[in-house]
């Protein structure tokens, strides 16, 4: 049973949902959940390809520990979008709430506009992992707060930078800022400087991708200014405790 | 900076025992003996040595004596001479005090006050040697109410995932990195062997013992340090750590120095970064927050396991843990004032949190009293001594108990509270592959096994003694129970009556 699945969710208790979803991940390569309404825990528990198409609005923690979909999110995503994310991916086609990609691991997570609070907390990577978060528009507060690894890129495609203590306790990964960011607005354990060579490479790619997915114009977001947010210290903390 | 701090052991060395062998100098990691070439003779630095008895042990001629110094300060029971040492240590350094292992202040041990019952002539009691006695627990949530098939008997009932241990103790969370892997694997093996489980704490399992997984309770915690699908598969249970008992409301942080190249693949973090898990896990902030990761939790694994909660015991401990039942919670571990640790602020471990008699009572009493009792197992950690400290425990309510500090004793550890050094002599407490290799799994795994069995033995010869022959009788009887010197609102909250009423 190859092609596509569509599976009608309307008023489906997340644990049926799922339950349906696991069942049917094996027979196909693409299922389209139509009328999802805040059913939480999509795309948990399927560990391989599969494409997942989200009509509607789904619930918290979307994809939490994949490990190899793709959901694509036709409309706006809650909480915990990738939470503790292994690999795999999450589009979404408008904006996405708070912690986003927590501690993720691996995986791609690519948001057209917005997200909360406490995006990317916690990432971390190891060897071939490394996880990567794009944000079309800007984020909340604790942006990257105690980031181990991986890459955030956040556009600033609408609203300027209002976060506050970005990248506090970071001591790993490379966050990617397009527009203003105020120095107080940082962490104090974070540098700043201009992307080189190879920074403008990843975010070159990243930002095609993101056009690719969303229709925009990648020329016009490339020419904006971006900054590199990255860790003073591997060990912020080394001098915190008397032995 | 010179150190004003004077030295808290003294080596003694008896010359006509040493035969120069340089035994004590390989043993101490510390660096407390070295070996003078020139006059062929062993030296030793008192004001290294941390009492870990290492070298003592170790020496084929019994030649080494630790004793502790002598201290010369004025007595002064407002300024102890711990008081004074903090405070030139930090002086010294300007930092927070860290320390290993558990809280050592004199706070008053519950266990010792209150005493078992035992039957005389109305009710005998049984003798374990011919009586069979049933120490099997099972772990997780039980139904309101059980149903059966008229005619066959069969359960109707779904049972939510049951776990059996076959004997009421368990080994608590201790993350490979805080301990050696070899630790880790002695402590899989036993638990193995014992049909109990082991507790890979918040920092993943080696991929070496992936094969332990239905001996093992995988720990995520707010770091989620190897957390993966498949570590989420492999386990028998999942248990969501908010807090420990050593340090409550305080997150862990493994130094960079420890997190070694086997560490670092287990964590999933680049080798040598400090391995920091925040105080709070981020994604929540309420009841209604850890529900979500309980069930994240369950659908990850599709309802195939216990998810436990993992609370330090405080003042709050009952009302928090109605939410946690509440949120689907099969599990409530509770650890309390006396939990160690392989790195605690000091000040955080020796005045935070309630003892964890207190807090087993309290929880059970709620629980009871809120008809919900039956939908979590209770598992209590945090200085668990002996099989006597099981069996109080469990008539005081808990289904089973935690083991760590006694677990890591009967590896070797002589409770020197150095574990945060990551230079653990008894090589249990470190990373250093060198010192890592002094437990050795197969005889860590006996030791192990063997505590485990003396225990198992002893709690069924208290059973019979008081005349009960299965576990699960005794759990939460604390008409079993008497106190001995306590107060009268302390025995309210215990739940148990004075010794001859």
């Amino acid at each position: 049973m190859d092609g596509t699945l569509r599976i009608d969710v309307k008023g489906l208790h997340y644990k049926e949902l799922n339950a349906r979803l696991r069942e049917a991940a094996n027979g196909y390569h693409r299922i389209d959940l139509l009328n999802v309404f805040g059913q939480r825990y999509i795309g948990t528990d399927i560990r391989r390809p599969l494409e997942i198409h989200i009509y509607g609005v789904p619930g918290n923690d979307l994809g939490s520990f994949m490990d190899g979909p793709s959901i694509i999110v036709h409309g706006n995503a809650q909480d915990g979008v990738g939470n503790t994310m292994n690999s795999g991916e999450v589009i979404v086609h408008g904006h996405a709430g708070d912690i986003l990609a927590l501690s993720a691991r691996g995986g791609r997570v690519f948001v057209r506009d917005g997200v909360g609070y406490r995006a990317g907390i916690h990432m971390k990577e190891y060897q071939g992992k490394r996880p990567t978060v794009v944000i079309g528009d800007t984020a909340q507060d604790f942006l990257g707060e105690y980031m181990g690894g991986g890459v955030l890129l956040v556009l600033g495609l609408g609203e300027r930078h209002h976060a506050r203590f970005v990248g506090t306790g970071m001591h790993g990964g490379v966050l990617y800022l397009r527009g203003e960011v105020e120095a107080h607005q940082l962490g104090k354990e974070v540098g700043v400087a201009q992307p080189d060579e190879n920074d403008r490479k990843v975010i070159e790619g990243l930002v095609r991708d993101y056009c690719r997915y969303f229709g925009k114009d990648p020329e016009a977001i490339l020419s904006g200014e971006f900054r590199k947010l990255f860790p003073l210290h591997l060990r912020p903390y080394g001098n915190l405790y008397a032995y | 900076m010179k150190t004003y701090l004077p030295p808290r052991f003294v080596v003694e060395r008896d010359p006509d025992r040493c035969i120069t062998c340089k035994g004590c100098v390989a043993q101490c990691s510390f660096g407390v003996h070295s070996y003078d070439r020139e006059e062929d003779a062993i030296r030793s630095q008192d004001e290294l040595c941390v009492g870990c008895h290492r070298c003592a042990i170790f020496c084929p001629t019994g030649a080494i004596r630790i004793k502790r110094a002598p201290q010369d300060y004025r007595p002064n029971a407002n300024w102890t001479p711990e008081a004074i040492e903090d405070i030139i240590k930090q002086a010294e350094t300007g930092g927070i005090l860290l320390t290993g292992m558990g809280n050592d202040k004199p706070y008053r041990i519950y266990w010792d006050h209150l005493v078992l019952n035992a039957s005389q002539v109305t009710n005998p009691s049984i003798d374990p040697l011919r009586e069979p006695m049933e120490l099997r627990t099972y772990l997780g949530r039980k139904p309101d109410r059980v149903e059966l098939e008229t005619g066959t008997l069969k359960l109707k009932t779904r049972l939510a995932p049951q776990v059996a241990i076959e004997t009421p103790i368990l080994f608590s969370a201790l993350s490979y990195g805080a301990v050696s892997l070899n630790v880790h694997e002695s402590l899989a093996r036993a638990a193995t062997e014992l049909g109990t489980l082991f507790n890979t704490g918040e920092g993943g399992l080696h991929s070496k013992l992936y094969k332990y997984g239905p001996n093992t309770i995988a720990q995520v915690a707010s770091g989620r340090f190897g957390v993966h699908p498949a570590y989420l598969q492999m386990a028998r249970v999942l248990e969501i750590k908010i807090g420990q008992g050593a340090k409550p409301g305080i997150g862990g942080h493994l130094p960079g120095e420890k997190v070694s190249e086997d560490v670092a693949a287990t964590r999933m973090i680049p080798r040598g970064t400090d391995a920091l898990s925040p105080a709070p896990q981020h994604d929540i902030y309420s009841i209604e927050d850890l529900a979500q990761l309980v069930h994240a939790l369950k659908e990850a694994t599709n309802y195939t396991k216990p998810v436990s909660v993992k609370i330090a015991a405080v003042h709050n401990s009952a009302a928090i843990a109605s939410g946690m039942v509440r949120a689907g919670a099969d599990i409530i571990a509770l650890d309390g004032l006396r939990g160690a640790t392989g790195a605690a602020p000091k000040v955080i471990r020796d005045n935070v949190g309630i003892p964890i008699e207190m807090a087993l009572a309290a929880v059970d009493t709620r629980l009871r009293q809120e008809g919900i009792r039956q939908q979590a197992s209770i598992i209590v950690a945090g200085g668990i001594r002996s099989s006597a400290d099981v069996v109080k425990a469990i008539a005081l309510g808990a289904d089973a108990v935690y083991i760590a500090t006694a677990a890591l004793i009967a590896l070797g550890c002589t409770v020197c509270q150095q574990c945060h050094t990551g230079k653990c002599a008894w090589g249990i407490c470190t990373t250093d592959p060198i010192l890592s290799k002094r437990v050795n799994p197969e005889i860590g795994a006996r030791r192990l096994a063997n505590l485990l069995r003396a225990w198992s033995l002893e709690i069924k010869e208290m059973l019979g003694g008081m005349g009960v022959n299965a576990i699960e009788s005794l759990r939460g009887n604390r008409l079993h129970l008497r106190a001995v010197g306590l107060t009268t609102e302390e025995m309210e909250v215990l739940g148990v009556r004075p010794a001859g009423s």
